[in-house]
């Protein structure tokens, strides 16, 4: 794959880009388990259902140097031997999947990091198959009872929340000062469109209600770098995991864990989109909102979507209106840049984009087959109706939970779509074809591949390397895996298909 | 803002599995505000028997 595509010369949402998913852990009846050791029971649980051992694929937390990268492979000589890998926390558990994912505990909660994909539609695909990673987990787990849940949402309504992160490769030569003062207004307005909803306003539900989103109630501050306290609209954090020269990870944590396909890939793709028209400088207006994280909590708790946004020129628009003012500007960009025809992830893009945000404008419960926040209010709407709740019963703060249980008889999301009342845009096999196969035009590609293909000889696995113990090697051999859109199926596909043994795939690698 | 200022839809051609713009999906709105009992009825089955203290258990720590 060229690079072309990802420095704008194909202008469009194409890049690379991932999902992290911390999800919620509980063990019924038993409120106060352990999360961090229940976390470590559900990494377990799902290596041991696929045959892994957590000793096998550990993950790499090597800093990495700089290295050359003439074919994307310049064979590292060890930095340890294998005896030196041994120490480990056994409430630490990792493991790389075969599709490139990571599978670990962070803090309290297991998460599910999808491997680096190059489209929205991969990235919707592959952040499902964590959702049947966790739910193969929880059905292990359920065989000793009372077992432990797994729900894919972001906070317990009770002052906690965890994340759901974003990850976009940016060009490093793009001032961050842009993408500040463009992605702000944007990051306000789009959870419109991607918030998963949440009953309860507040940090701590201190109030009755329903609100767009599961998260904005807990962001403080503009830009920062803490992701735990504080937490900024635009985190600061720089970590790569590529040439840092070339390269930055904008870590994007303010967004929902979706479930729904159309509001999963328009938090992607147009998020991606907006960083295009940043890089290219096509963001011709100066949107900038006037106290945006006031602002980003008043548009959450205003599911009529008519709260007024202020921009600091004065004008006053509506989201949905300031999406559109986003939607413009990236039309007149591909139409400028893109002349012709639009690839087709591209296209997919605009066309619901468009389509959802006609839709919100007309009556934004029109839009309840597309999106979480509102197929959410649809289902409270109608026990409020024929129960005669008031939005502080509980009954309403147990669905909001159960929404986003990942069993599949439990969930109430899940139950939904079965029902074909959430419009889909992948299918099953699709999705399960993703749990165990990597995606082929990144770097996770060699990851998972040699993952499966040399489970035993894969001692510690990275972002950006792969560490083999080759028999017969006195060292360890570090496999650089630098750029993200190298190791593609590709450039090794054959050398993986054709390799007789880790020692023989080390060797054409190498030559 | 109108969405035929949109521009792009060009780009689209028909067989795209999108929606169309009018009747197909305003039906299936219609149908989703029609049949909104029977669902409620299948999620019953789902739902804890106890939601009060469903809720209270369900504490997590912080992360990210």
């Amino acid at each position: 794959m060229s690079e072309g595509r990802f420095s704008g010369e194909q202008a469009g949402v194409r890049r690379v880009m991932g999902i992290e998913t911390e999800y919620g852990i509980s063990m019924p009846g038993v409120p106060h388990a352990n999360p961090v050791l229940m976390s470590g029971q559900v990494v377990q649980a799902y290596a041991d259902s696929v045959g892994i051992t957590p000793r096998h694929a550990r993950w790499d937390y090597a800093d990495e140097t700089p290295l050359r990268d003439a074919r994307g492979f310049d064979m590292g000589r060890a930095v340890a031997h294998p005896t030196q890998l041994t120490d480990e926390d056994p409430t630490l558990l990792n493991v790389v999947l075969s599709n490139g994912a990571r599978l670990y505990v962070d803090h309290a909660h297991p998460e599910y990091s999808s491997p680096e994909v190059t489209t929205p539609r991969d990235a919707v695909i592959w952040d499902r198959a964590g959702e049947l990673v966790t739910r193969a987990a929880a059905q292990r787990l359920a065989q000793s009872p009372p077992g432990i849940v797994l729900y894919k949402n972001n906070t317990d309504g009770k002052g906690a929340s965890y994340g759901t992160h974003e990850n976009y490769l940016m060009r490093r030569s793009t001032p961050f000062q842009d993408i500040v003062r463009h992605l702000i207004p944007f990051f306000v307005a789009r959870q419109a469109i991607c918030g998963s909803g949440r009953v309860g306003i507040g940090d701590d539900s201190r109030d009755v209600g329903y609100q767009l989103s599961q998260r904005a109630d807990f962001f403080e501050v503009e830009v920062g770098l803490e992701t735990t306290l504080k937490r900024p609209i635009i985190n600061t954090r720089d970590e790569p995991h590529a040439e840092a020269d070339r390269w930055r990870r904008l870590h994007v944590i303010i967004g929902d864990a979706n479930h729904a396909d159309v509001a999963n890939l328009l938090k992607m793709g147009t998020t991606s989109l907006v960083l295009a028209m940043i890089e290219d400088g096509a963001v011709t207006a100066d949107l900038t909102l006037q106290r945006p994280v006031a602002t980003l909590q008043r548009v959450s708790h205003d599911p009529t979507l008519t709260t007024p946004v202020e921009l600091v020129d004065g004008t006053r628009l509506t989201a949905v209106q300031l999406l559109w003012r986003y939607h413009e500007l990236a039309a007149a960009y591909l139409d400028q840049r893109s002349p012709g025809e639009l690839d087709p992830d591209t296209a997919e893009v605009m066309q619901w984009w468009e389509r959802i945000l006609t839709l919100l404008e007309r009556d934004p419960m029109e839009a309840a087959p597309y999106l979480d926040w509102v197929g959410k209010l649809q289902l409270l709407g109608g026990y409020i109706s024929r129960d005669r709740l008031e939005w502080g019963d509980p009954r309403l703060r147990a669905i909001d939970i159960q929404w986003s249980d990942v069993r599949e008889d439990k969930g109430v999301f899940t139950r939904l779509e079965r029902a074909g009342r959430f419009e889909r845009l992948v299918t099953d096999a699709q999705i399960e074809n993703a749990v165990t196969h990597p995606p082929e035009d990144t770097r996770a590609y060699f990851r998972g591949r040699c993952t499966e293909a040399y489970r035993e000889h894969v001692i510690a696995a990275s972002w950006d390397s792969v560490i083999l113990d080759v028999p017969g090697s006195a060292n360890l051999v570090r496999v650089p895996l630098l750029d993200p859109v190298r190791g593609t199926r590709e450039l090794v596909g054959e050398v993986l298909d054709t390799a007789t043994d880790v020692a023989d795939l080390v060797r054409r690698l190498s030559a | 803002m109108a969405p035929e200022q949109i521009r792009h839809q060009r780009h689209g051609g028909g067989d795209d599995g999108l929606p169309e713009e009018s009747g197909e999906s305003g039906g299936q709105v219609q149908r989703q505000e029609f049949d909104i009992d029977s669902v409620l009825d299948e999620i019953d089955g789902v739902l804890e028997t106890n939601a009060e203290e469903f809720v209270r258990g369900f504490v997590q720590k912080g992360g990210e």
